[in-house]
């Protein structure tokens, strides 16, 4: 966004955001029949499940230029698959616990209950991830000597937390 | 048991050995004029008002009661003889000197001629029939009534006149009572059984409403006499096809569908939470179903619009967006109750006459008709104010608003705030969601919206789909809609249904779990992920396999492979990595 009183460039967030096709997915296409606006900031990645998130897809996303990462899943008690949103939770949990270990801010990845109806919920919550990502400034994991040429720590994590496998 | 011929008034007739005259006469539609007798009871011959003269072939004649006279191979009786009349004469005259006064005895001594019984005229209302006593006795089972002292003194009380605790207060006396001696009483803390609802008919057993479906009468236990005594069973008596079943109870079937067609319904909103209105204060502030109620020609009032008074009103207000369009309550719009309000308005004015006036916020009237008919109200002298009612109160400040519900509400058009006083008040209530929505939809696996309303799938593409496949919504609990929508719905919804039916078989998910059997360690992490048991294990493999038929496609086992053998189809791993890494391509 051009600032026209600085003249400077804002900073933009990337923040890739994995949705469930049953909740929020939906709602983000409810919000954009009801013609709410949101920050673009958000690249969105359908998954047909919030336990379908290997905690990988957050890593691959950060270490590909990813400011932020938001996932979307169903209320507690209202998984399409029954239970899959408490593995994402499970995961997320620990995911995020290793993230602060290796020094990236919590509130760089954020875990939301959106219903299919609540439209209104995905923009709020796009634009508060949008914007505390904004406060926060670019993840830069060069400068954290998270990401180098050489295999790095976070490959390291990565390979612990799953393995890449014959496929990936 | 065997049939006797008898000679009724010279009518042949051949009944069954053992009944009583009076039964063989009113199945000939003689008329045999009775006040101790009831049927149910056996017959007690009290009142001796049913004498009848009984003779046989060989000239031998007797006066008998019919009620409880047997009939016998040969019988001739005969209804209306001098004998007869003077035989109930003396009979009504002895009542006459206890209780002269009594319709029920007057129109009886109007018919048989007696002007001024010899034995005076007396000022009791009881005449002693026991029909109270024996009701309560053989009937309801509850033996809370009996005869009391002797002679000249018998008289029916309870037991040491005392109120009695074994009378459940069922009204049966007072019911069969011929000349309304009895008559319930309030008694304090205890309800009376049979008290009167204003919404329908009252009884233990009946058809709940007109409309129903299907059309047959339920008990009410907790009004049933047979279920507080365990006697009565007079309806069970009563009915010729032997269908009444007093040990049917509420159960649960279980029935095996492919499809289903959720089609809950709604709620009418509730104004009493809306204490500026008044409802449940005044009794002359309605909802519009009361209305519609009183407007039914099958309802408690006949159709007739009433006060409570039991008179009609001279002004009516109907109040519009009670529970709809309302930061405070619901903000949607209700979408049924302008309609609903002009039809209203359209009956009062036709059944009473009455001034009415119409205060709208906006006057929604879309649809093939709707607006004609808004027109044609306007020419009906019916008044339209713009604006939202403030308070309804009895507060009179002028004459003319003394006794009168007034209305104060700002008149947006002419800019001015109004006061106008009316008879009754009707508030058009919104329509709201079930308040069991939430167990409904977690039974289904469905999705609700905010105000409660089932979601459907698409909105445009699907919108009779839910996320549940093969369950589908029709009607007021997708949102709120009229009577023609939900029709079209309903239609749509059985549609989908019968196709699903039609097909014989399920699509099922294509992006079902896959195992790459070669890099599957064995680890089965996968198997306790998954919450349909699709996956399973081969021991002779040493390797997880998927069952396609139950799986269905969440992919949660494939987030758990730590050796990325399990993946999913449309959604594998290095799909998603493709994904991520794209979503950077720009910018």
């Amino acid at each position: 966004m051009y600032d026209k009183h600085t003249k400077d460039k804002q900073f933009e967030p990337r923040i890739v955001a994995f949705f469930c096709n049953w909740c929020t997915y939906t709602a983000a296409d409810l919000a954009g029949t009801a013609r709410m606006t949101y920050s673009p900031n958000v690249r969105v990645i359908r998954i047909m499940c919030s336990g379908r998130l290997d905690p990988q897809f957050v890593l691959a996303a950060l270490r590909e230029g990813a400011d932020g990462v938001l996932i979307g899943g169903c209320h507690p008690g209202d998984c399409h698959y029954q239970e899959g949103n408490y593995k994402a939770l499970r995961r997320f949990t620990l995911l995020r616990r290793v993230l602060k270990d290796l020094g990236i801010e919590e509130e760089r990845i954020r875990l939301a209950w959106i219903a299919a109806s609540e439209g209104d919920k995905v923009q709020k919550t796009i634009n508060e991830i949008t914007e505390s990502v904004r406060k926060l400034g670019p993840l830069k994991l060069e400068r954290r000597g998270l990401l180098q040429a050489e295999p790095t720590i976070l490959d390291t994590v990565d390979a612990a937390v799953s393995a890449p496998g014959g496929v990936s | 048991m065997a049939k006797v011929p008898i000679k009724i008034d010279g009518h042949p007739i051949e009944v069954e050995e053992g009944t009583h005259v009076l039964e063989a006469a009113q199945s000939l539609g003689i008329d045999i004029p009775t006040l101790c007798h009831y049927p149910y009871m056996t017959p007690y011959a009290v009142c001796r008002i049913c004498s009848v003269e009984a003779r046989d072939d060989k000239g031998w004649t007797k006066i008998v009661t019919a009620c409880n006279y047997p009939v016998w191979d040969g019988l001739e009786i005969y209804t209306d003889t001098p004998r007869v009349r003077n035989a109930r004469r003396i009979n009504l005259e002895m009542l006459m000197s206890r209780c002269a006064q009594l319709p029920v005895l007057q129109q009886l001594a109007e018919r048989f001629g007696v002007e001024k019984p010899r034995w005076g005229f007396g000022e009791d209302t009881c005449i002693l029939c026991g029909l109270c006593v024996r009701v309560c006795d053989e009937v309801v089972g509850a033996h809370a009534l009996t005869f009391s002292e002797r002679g000249i003194f018998r008289k029916v009380s309870t037991p040491f006149d005392q109120e009695s605790d074994d009378c459940i207060l069922c009204g049966a006396c007072a019911q069969v009572c011929p000349t309304g001696h009895i008559v319930m009483n309030d008694i304090e803390g205890r309800a009376v059984i049979h008290e009167e609802f204003s919404m329908g008919p009252n009884s233990a057993i009946s058809v709940p409403f007109r409309q129903a479906v299907p059309n047959v009468p339920i008990i009410n236990p907790e009004q049933c006499i047979h279920f507080s005594t365990g006697g009565c069973e007079v309806c069970s008596e009563a009915c010729p096809k032997d269908s009444i079943n007093f040990e049917d109870s509420d159960r649960f079937e279980e029935v095996e569908v492919g499809t289903i067609i959720l089609a809950t319904g709604f709620k009418i909103f509730d104004p009493s939470s809306l204490r500026n209105y008044g409802y449940g204060k005044y009794p002359n502030v309605v909802t519009a179903l009361d209305c519609e109620v009183m407007n039914n020609a099958s309802g408690p009032t006949g159709g007739r619009v009433l006060l409570e008074n039991g008179e009609e009103p001279r002004s009516v207000a109907i109040v519009h967006c009670v529970g709809s369009r309302d930061a405070r309550t619901n903000k949607y719009c209700s979408r049924v109750c302008c309609m609903y309000s002009l039809k209203l308005a359209h009956l009062i004015k036709e059944k009473t006459g009455a001034e009415i006036y119409n205060f709208y916020i906006d006057m929604r009237t879309p649809g093939k008709g709707y607006e004609e008919f808004y027109q044609k109200l306007l020419n009906e002298n019916v008044h339209f104010i713009r604006g939202r009612v403030a308070e309804i109160s009895d507060w009179a400040v002028t004459p003319e608003e003394e006794g009168k519900l007034v209305i104060r509400a700002e008149d947006t058009l002419i800019g001015a705030v109004r006061r106008i006083p009316v008879d009754m008040v009707v508030l058009s209530v919104g329509l709201e969601a079930q308040s069991d929505h939430d167990d409904v939809r977690r039974l289904f696996n469905i999705s609700c919206g905010h105000d409660g309303w089932f979601l459907e799938r698409h909105p445009k593409l699907a919108p009779v789909s839910t996320f549940t496949d093969g369950v589908f919504l029709a009607g007021a609990c997708q949102g709120p809609k009229d009577i023609p929508d939900s029709v079209a719905q309903a239609g749509a919804a059985a549609a989908e249904a019968l196709a699903l039916i039609d097909k014989g078989h399920v699509d099922l998910e294509p992006n079902t779990a896959f195992v790459q059997e070669a890099v599957c360690s064995g680890c089965r992490t996968c198997m306790s992920m998954c919450p349909y048991s699709a996956v399973n294990f081969d021991d002779a493999k040493n390797a997880a396999g998927v069952n396609e038929a139950l799986c269905k496609g969440c992919g949660t086992c494939v987030a758990a492979c730590p050796s990325g053998a399990l993946q999913q189809k449309h959604f594998t791993d290095d799909q998603i990595f493709e994904e991520i890494r794209g979503a950077f391509t720009y910018v």
